[in-house]
C-alpha cells in the first residue's frame, strides 16, 4: 500500500512539475517568440487571450518605424490577431512625427488610431485625449511588478494614462575588454599618468575616449573610436545633452528644479553647469567616429553595438544589441551609471560646489495610450496588456533592436539575463547599474510640461549649433534660454509651473 | 436667346478652384492670425502677433530663407548648364542616341526619398563607400554630412543629380522644336560651332530656357525631402531650408498658427521674387 502511495505521490509531483512545461509548449510551439519561457500564467497571458473573441473587430495602432518598438508592436499584433480573431492594422511612423500624427486627429476630435505610441514626456499634451488605464489593469499582478518610478512616469496626478511597456534611463556602456585589459591599463598609465578604469567623471570619459580614438585597439583591422553619441538634431539629442548636464547641474543641495527654478520659472539651461556640459560635448565631436555629429539613435546603437567605439551612453538598446549572440562584442561590454563630475553648480550661492556629484537621468521612454474617442477601448487595453505580458516582456527585453527595456522588479535580477547567454558578472553589473539608479536620491526626470516639444526642440537646435561650431556653448545656451522664456510667455508660466511641479516633486523625492 | 445660364457651366470649375486654391489660402491666412498650438488647440484671434514675431524675433527663418536662395539658385544654374550640355550632345546625330536619352532621364524617374537614402549611405563618413574609395587613394575622410559648408554642397550634388534630367528633357524638347533655317543660314555663312551656339542656338532657346529655369526654381525652392533625409537640416542649422523650418514649426513643434504665418509670408515672398526673376531673365536673355 505504501509503495502505491509513493508511486501516486511521485506521479502527481511529476505532473505538477512538468505541467507548466507542457502548458508552455502548447503556446511556444505556435509562437516561437516565447520559446525560452513558454506562456507564463497571468491576466493577459496567451492562454487568457485565447479565450477572448474579437472576431469581426478591427484594432488600429500607430507605432514607431521598424525595428525599435515598431517590430514588437507588429509582432504582438499578429499574435493577438491569431489568438482573438481580431484584425489589427499597424501603421509605422518615424519618431519625429509620432507626436503630430496623434495630435492632429486628437485636436480634430477624431480617432483614426485606437492605440498611439509616443514618448512618455508627451503625457502632459496627450493626457486629455487619452483614456485612463482602467482599474482592473492597474491592479493586476503584472502591473504590481512595475517599479514605482515607471508607474510615476506613466501617470499624472495619480491617474495612469500610459500603459507601461518600456522603461528607460541613460547609462554608460563601455568596452570591458579594453577598460579591464591589464596591458591597456599599463599603457594608458605610462602615456597619461592616469588610471584606466570605468570613467567616474565626464572629464575622465573624455580623456579616455580621446586616447582610444582613431586606432585599431581591438585588432580587427579597422580603426576604432572614442565614443558613439546621439548628436543629430531632432533625433533625441536633447536627451543626450540632459544626460551630460545632470552631473554638473543637478545639485542635491538645491531642490526645486533642474530645467527651471520652480519659484521664478527662470530657465536654468544656460547656467554654468549646463555650459560646462556643452563645452565637454563640443570637445566630444573630436572623438566620435567620422560623421558622428550626425548620429541618431539608430547610428549610435549600430556603432557601439557593432564594436566601433569604446564608450556610449543612452538607452539600453545599444547595450542589449552588443550582448546579443550575433554581436562581434558579445560579452565584452560593461554597464555603469552615467559619469559624474567633480563639481556641481549651486544656483543658490551662484558658485560651484566642489566634490563628486552624480545624477542618473530617467529619460523618457516609449509610452503608449488608448485614445479617449476609440470605440474599441477594451480590445485596445487587452492588446497592450498582452504586449506587456510576462512571456512577451521577457522575450522582448533580450532583443536589442526591439527597444523594450527593463521596468519591472523582476528585470533587475541577474538570472533573467544569464538565461539568455550573458556572462554572470556582466549581468550583475547591468542589473546593479539599473538598481542603483532606482535607488538614487539625486535623479533627473524628463521635462513633462505643456509644449514639451517646443522646449526640447529649442534646446536641441542651440546645442546642435554649438556642436557644429556655429555658436559658442554659452551663446548657444543663452539663445535656448531666451527661446524658453518666449515659450513660457506663450504657454503661460503658471501652466508650465503647475505641470513642472510634478516632475520636481519626483526629483526631490517627494512623490 | 438668354445666355445667362452659361454661367452655370462655370460653377464646377469654380467650386474646384475655390476648394483647392482659394479656401486653403484664406484658411492659412486666418490660421496665421491665431495662436493654435499643442496646448491651445483653437482658432483664437491674436491679431498680427505671429507676424511681429516673424519680423522681429525669428532670425532662424530668415537664415533658412537665404540658405534656400543660395541652394536653389546654385542647383538650378548647375542643372541648366549640365542639362543644356547633355541636351546638345543627344540633339546631334550620335550613336546610341535613344539609349543615352533614356539613361540621362533615369535619375528623375527614381523616388527622391529612396535615392536620398542611398546617397546618404554613399556619403556616410565612416561606413560609406565614397570615403572608403577616397581612403584607398590616400585621401583623408571628407565630412560630407557633418561639416557645415561641405554639407551644403552635398545637398547640391544630390539635387543636381536628381533634377538635371528634368532640365535636360525640357531643353531637348526645345532644341528639337527649333526651326532648321537659321542653322542652315549660319552654316552657309561658315559660322563655327561656337558662334552657331552663341548667336543662333542660345537666343532661339531663350524663351524655353526661361520657362525651364523658372519651373525648376519654383520646384527647387520647395526643397524638403532631400534635406529631411540627407542631413535633417544639420549639422546645426547649416542646411535648414524654409520649407523644412516651416515643417519643424508646424508638424514637429505643433505651432500651427505660427507655421501658417511662415507659410503665407513665404508664399508672398516667392511670388514676388519669382516674378522679378522672370522679368530679369527675360530682359537679359531675350533680345528684341
Amino acid at each position: 500500500m505504501k509503495t502505491i502511495k509513493t508511486y501516486v505521490v511521485a506521479l502527481i509531483s511529476a505532473l505538477l512539475v512538468l505541467s507548466p512545461v507542457a502548458y508552455a509548449d502548447k503556446w511556444s510551439d505556435q509562437f516561437p517568440h516565447i520559446k525560452a519561457t513558454g506562456d507564463i500564467p497571468g491576466e493577459c497571458s496567451y492562454e487568457a487571450m485565447s479565450k477572448k473573441n474579437y472576431k469581426g473587430k478591427t484594432l488600429k495602432i500607430n507605432t514607431h518605424a521598424v525595428p525599435v518598438m515598431g517590430e514588437p508592436t507588429a509582432l504582438h499584433a499578429e499574435q493577438f490577431a491569431k489568438l482573438t480573431g481580431a484584425k489589427v492594422d499597424v501603421t509605422h511612423t518615424p519618431a519625429g512625427d509620432l507626436y503630430a500624427k496623434a495630435m492632429v486627429p486628437f485636436q480634430a476630435g477624431q480617432a483614426p488610431y485606437d492605440i498611439v505610441f509616443g514618448f512618455s514626456n508627451f503625457i502632459n499634451d496627450w493626457k486629455r485625449y487619452l483614456e485612463p488605464v482602467p482599474k482592473k489593469y492597474v491592479e493586476m499582478k503584472q502591473m504590481q511588478d512595475v517599479t514605482p518610478s515607471h508607474i510615476g512616469i506613466a501617470s499624472w496626478d495619480g491617474v495612469m494614462y500610459q500603459f507601461p511597456v518600456d522603461g528607460d534611463r541613460h547609462y554608460l556602456k563601455y568596452r570591458k575588454d579594453v577598460i579591464d585589459n591589464p596591458e591597456y591599463q599599463k599603457k594608458y598609465k605610462a602615456d597619461t599618468g592616469k588610471e584606466l578604469r570605468v570613467p567616474q567623471t565626464w572629464k575622465e570619459y573624455g580623456e579616455m575616449a580621446a586616447y582610444f580614438n582613431g586606432w585599431d585597439w581591438d585588432g580587427d583591422g579597422e580603426k576604432e573610436y572614442g565614443s558613439a553619441e546621439v548628436m543629430k538634431k531632432d533625433d533625441l539629442m536633447y536627451a543626450a545633452f540632459y544626460s551630460r548636464s545632470a552631473a554638473y547641474s543637478k545639485n542635491p543641495k538645491t531642490p526645486g528644479g533642474f530645467f527651471f527654478d520652480l519659484k521664478t520659472m527662470k530657465p536654468l539651461i544656460n547656467n554654468p553647469g549646463f555650459v560646462e556640459a556643452l563645452t565637454d560635448w563640443v570637445a566630444a565631436t573630436k572623438y566620435v567616429p567620422p560623421g558622428g555629429i550626425n548620429f541618431g539613435l539608430g547610428d549610435e546603437i549600430g556603432s557601439f553595438g557593432g564594436g566601433q567605439t569604446l564608450f556610449s551612453f543612452s538607452w539600453d538598446d545599444a547595450f542589449v544589441a552588443a550582448m546579443q549572440p550575433d554581436s562581434p562584442i558579445n560579452n565584452k561590454v560593461g554597464a555603469a551609471q552615467l559619469p559624474g563630475a567633480m563639481k556641481v553648480w549651486n544656483r543658490s550661492t551662484n558658485s560651484w560646489d566642489e566634490g563628486f556629484n552624480q545624477a542618473p537621468f530617467f529619460v523618457w521612454g516609449w509610452a503608449v495610450g488608448v485614445a479617449k474617442k476609440s470605440k474599441e477601448k477594451e480590445m485596445a487595453f487587452d492588446y497592450l496588456c498582452f504586449f506587456a505580458n510576462e512571456a512577451n516582456h521577457q522575450a522582448d527585453i533580450g532583443i536589442g533592436r526591439f527597444g523594450v527595456n527593463p521596468f519591472r522588479n523582476d528585470d533587475f535580477k541577474a538570472d533573467v539575463w544569464t538565461q539568455i547567454g550573458w556572462d554572470k558578472d556582466i549581468a550583475q553589473s547591468y542589473v546593479d547599474t539599473l538598481a542603483q539608479m532606482e535607488d538614487s536620491k539625486n535623479r533627473v526626470f524628463p521635462l513633462r510640461v505643456p509644449g514639451t516639444f517646443e522646449f526640447n526642440a529649442a534646446l536641441a537646435t542651440a546645442a546642435a549649433k554649438a556642436l557644429a561650431g556655429q555658436l559658442s556653448p554659452q551663446a548657444a545656451l543663452d539663445e535656448a534660454a531666451k527661446q524658453w522664456e518666449d515659450i513660457l510667455n506663450r504657454v503661460g508660466k503658471d501652466n508650465v509651473r503647475a505641470a513642472y511641479s510634478v516632475g520636481v516633486a519626483m526629483e526631490d523625492n517627494k512623490l | 436667346m438668354n445666355f445667362k445660364h452659361k454661367y452655370v457651366f462655370l460653377f464646377p470649375g469654380l467650386f474646384v478652384l475655390i476648394g483647392i486654391l482659394i479656401f486653403p489660402i484664406i484658411f492659412t491666412i486666418r490660421l496665421s492670425l491665431s495662436g493654435w498650438n499643442s496646448y491651445t488647440p483653437e482658432m483664437n484671434f491674436i491679431g498680427i502677433t505671429n507676424y511681429i514675431r516673424l519680423f522681429t524675433d525669428d532670425p532662424r527663418f530668415w537664415e533658412s530663407f537665404f540658405r534656400l536662395s543660395f541652394l536653389s539658385v546654385t542647383t538650378v544654374i548647375l542643372q541648366y548648364i549640365i542639362g543644356f550640355a547633355l541636351a546638345l550632345i543627344v540633339w546631334r546625330e550620335i550613336k546610341f542616341k535613344r539609349f543615352f536619352r533614356v539613361i540621362f532621364l533615369i535619375p528623375m524617374m527614381t523616388t527622391p526619398v529612396i535615392m536620398t537614402v542611398i546617397w546618404r549611405t554613399f556619403f556616410h563618413e565612416s561606413l560609406g563607400p565614397v570615403n572608403d574609395l577616397l581612403g584607398n587613394l590616400g585621401v583623408e575622410p571628407i565630412l560630407w554630412l557633418s561639416d557645415p559648408v561641405i554639407a551644403k554642397f552635398t545637398v547640391i550634388i544630390v539635387e543636381v543629380w536628381q533634377w538635371t534630367p528634368f532640365m535636360f528633357l525640357l531643353l531637348l524638347a526645345g532644341l528639337l522644336s527649333l526651326p532648321k533655317e537659321p542653322f542652315l543660314a549660319a552654316a552657309i555663312d561658315g559660322a563655327s560651332p561656337f558662334r552657331k551656339f552663341v548667336y543662333v542656338t542660345f537666343p532661339l532657346m531663350a524663351p524655353i530656357s526661361i520657362g525651364a529655369i523658372i519651373i525648376r526654381l519654383i520646384e527647387a525652392s520647395k526643397i524638403m525631402d532631400t534635406v529631411f533625409v540627407l542631413t535633417s537640416g544639420g549639422p546645426g542649422t547649416a542646411t535648414e531650408t524654409s520649407s523644412f523650418y516651416i515643417y519643424i514649426k508646424g508638424l514637429r513643434e505643433f505651432q500651427m498658427g505660427y507655421a501658417a504665418t511662415l507659410s503665407f509670408t513665404y508664399l508672398v515672398i516667392m511670388i514676388i521674387s519669382l516674378t522679378i526673376i522672370a522679368k530679369v531673365l527675360t530682359k537679359l536673355m531675350i533680345k528684341e
